[in-house]
């Protein structure tokens, strides 16, 4: 197609008008990167920091010797692994009868878990609930409220749906039960959507702070957010800003803290080819109405 | 049991409810395997889902932890007496709430779709694709990292933001200490972080608009605005109207995640929102039964908004989400 002037002129605009929506959204990232590695003066210098100067690493070497960190970053990496693995096994066995059309009371069964969506007990009685499940200051706290994320399992369902019936009747013939189609036809087919939902769900478990602060006071069962958080929120970290050595690392506490937001999104920026391509076409299979 | 579906009947001859239940029995026993599957699902449910609705009960007693929910003595509705008619605080959360979603509504809910219409007038495809890649990034990030992010970026003496706004001769402001200018940064740093996101399903549902609408529409002399108007937003309409369903049931979701990870006491008066208010009364200062009273409110509301504008835009021709 062949553009006029007018065109031209449009396209122009509207490229630097986008150009500068994507510098607003990454730069951010570049100074906090920047000012990780900067000296005392120059992270507090006002204004932009497009790259470290004047590099002194004090705020990397002060976080990466705290236990805690490691702690954290132990305890978010199993939760992630262990949380992703068997939300997507319960997330197919939901999804799986449930867009079977002969299930006798399908509808009921989809209507009492749809439900959930739309309401809930609220914060207080889920704390009560976990803590007479003596789930307090205990892993599985992390793993087992948040088990099956309906809407995940909604879509995988539609997904299941849409696998032609005949591919499992075949099967059926052979003698196959409902439990083996499921392993050996139907997931093999859903590869895509699983790997979707799988990391829909490693990125909540990864992000996931909230549990740590209300369900847990043990620190080593503590998550990497927490310790984040404890750290760039409420700054109440007394050990990695030095104030109980008395050290001279209180001028490094905006580095330090900088240093710290890096270190926990360094994983998901690895991982972030990944997501994108899988994240964006689940998306799309969800924007399909159930 | 067993015996009793061992007896031979004739079919003609059973009442029809004894009929029925053994042809469901029937297609129980066909569907066994999937019913096992079903069964571990149902019971996480009725723990992990239903268990915290019977807590609810909670929200009508004198809670007291060794009486435990149910022996725990009714109270006549105090809590709710309490908040609608005495308490001091329930209207300003109520008020911040409504306020701090309304102005997401307002600003963050048309935000994507504006994006989405921009992004699919780019004829670079390239930059298309890297400005989409680049602006879905601070959506994987929590509220934890992105506040970190936020206060140095917001910060009144070192942050760019402020350092911009230097350049115009304005003097460095405290957004997220001071009442004037808190709310308006939550909605800003939300539309931050969600924008790029938020195009996705709009994006989807550009790309599947017949193109031939719009060589007709140029046809009729249509330009890029009218093409706009009456043929790409008419076939976006679908897609929105769900969207906003969605978006006003969770009205009383101000954003716990992200208000509770920027805002202090400075800005209560202005910030604190009913699930805020709920985690600090109710787990920190222990008010379990008002809070849960709080909190069955703000439910029954979302719950009654989504049944609400569901049936509205059903009424309007549209499709719902239920």
């Amino acid at each position: 197609m062949k553009m006029t002037s007018g065109e031209k002129g449009f396209q122009v605009i509207l490229f630097l008008f986008i150009l500068l929506l994507c510098v607003i959204a990454i730069y951010p990232f570049i100074h906090i990167a920047s000012i990780s590695f900067s000296a005392p003066k120059e992270a507090g210098r006002f204004g932009f920091h497009w790259f470290p100067r004047d590099i002194d690493l004090f705020s990397w070497k002060q976080l990466l010797t705290q236990k805690k960190i490691w702690i954290g970053m132990r305890n978010t990496t199993l939760r992630t692994v262990l949380g992703t693995v068997l939300s997507l096994i319960a997330m197919a066995l939901a999804a799986y009868p449930l867009s079977r059309k002969h299930l006798p009371h399908r509808s009921f069964y989809t209507m009492i878990i749809v439900f959930t969506m739309f309401f809930s007990g609220g914060l207080i009685p889920t704390y009560l609930l976990i803590r007479d499940l003596h789930l307090l200051n205990n892993f599985w706290v992390y793993i087992l409220p948040g088990l099956i994320p309906t809407f995940s399992m909604l879509i995988m369902r539609n997904f299941f749906m849409t696998i032609p019936v005949e591919v499992e009747e075949s099967a059926k013939i052979d003698g196959a039960n409902d439990m083996r189609i499921l392993w050996s036809i139907i997931l093999p087919l859903s590869k895509p959507v699983l790997a979707t939902l799988g990391l829909w769900a490693a990125v909540a478990n990864w992000n996931a702070w909230f549990d740590a602060i209300i369900y847990v006071t043990d620190t080593d069962l503590k998550t990497i957010q927490f310790f984040l958080r404890e750290v760039v929120v409420t700054s109440a970290d007394a050990e990695i800003f030095g104030r109980v050595t008395g050290a001279a690392n209180l001028q490094y506490e905006t580095s330090i803290k900088a240093a710290t937001v890096i270190f926990a999104v360094v994983p998901i920026l690895i991982a972030y080819p990944f997501l994108q391509k899988y994240f964006v076409k689940g998306t799309m299979v969800g924007s399909l109405k159930g | 049991m067993e015996k009793a579906h061992a007896v031979p009947f004739e079919s003609a001859n059973i009442p029809a409810k004894q009929s029925k239940f053994r042809h469901t029995w029937r297609e129980y026993k066909k569907s066994r395997y999937l019913l096992l599957m079903l069964l571990p699902v149902l019971v996480w449910y009725a723990i992990f889902c239903y268990g915290p609705m019977y807590g609810i009960l909670i929200a009508f007693k004198d809670y007291s932890p060794v009486l435990g929910t149910w022996d725990s003595p009714w109270n006549n509705f105090a809590y709710f007496d309490y908040l609608f008619n005495q308490s001091p605080e329930f209207p300003r959360i109520l008020k911040n709430t409504v306020i701090i979603s309304g102005l997401n509504i307002l600003f963050g809910f048309p935000a994507p779709i504006i994006l989405a219409l921009l992004l699919n007038e780019l004829r670079i495809s390239w930059f298309k694709k890297m400005a989409q890649s680049i602006s879905y990034l601070p959506h994987f990030f929590s509220w934890v990292v992105l506040s970190g992010i936020v206060f140095l970026m917001l910060s009144p003496s070192t942050g760019p933001v402020n350092y911009v706004l230097g350049w115009f001769g304005i003097d460095p402001i405290y957004f997220l200490g001071d009442t004037r200018y808190f709310r308006f940064s939550l909605v800003i740093t939300n539309i931050w972080k969600e924008v790029g996101w938020g195009t996705i399903v709009y994006l989807a549902a550009l790309s599947g608009i017949d193109q031939t609408l719009y060589e007709a529409a140029r046809m009729d002399g249509a330009n890029r605005w009218k093409q706009t108007w009456h043929v790409t937003l008419p076939s976006m309409l679908p897609i929105i109207s769900i969207m906003f369903i969605l978006s006003l049931g969770g009205i009383l979701n101000a954003g716990f995640d992200q208000i509770y990870n920027l805002y202090s006491p400075a800005v209560f008066e202005v910030g604190d929102v009913i699930d805020t208010y709920v985690y600090r009364q109710g787990i920190v200062n222990f008010q379990m039964g008002l809070t849960t009273a709080v909190g069955l409110f703000k439910n029954v509301v979302g719950i009654t908004l989504v049944l609400g504008t569901n049936y509205i835009v059903k009424k309007m021709g549209q499709e719902g989400v239920l």
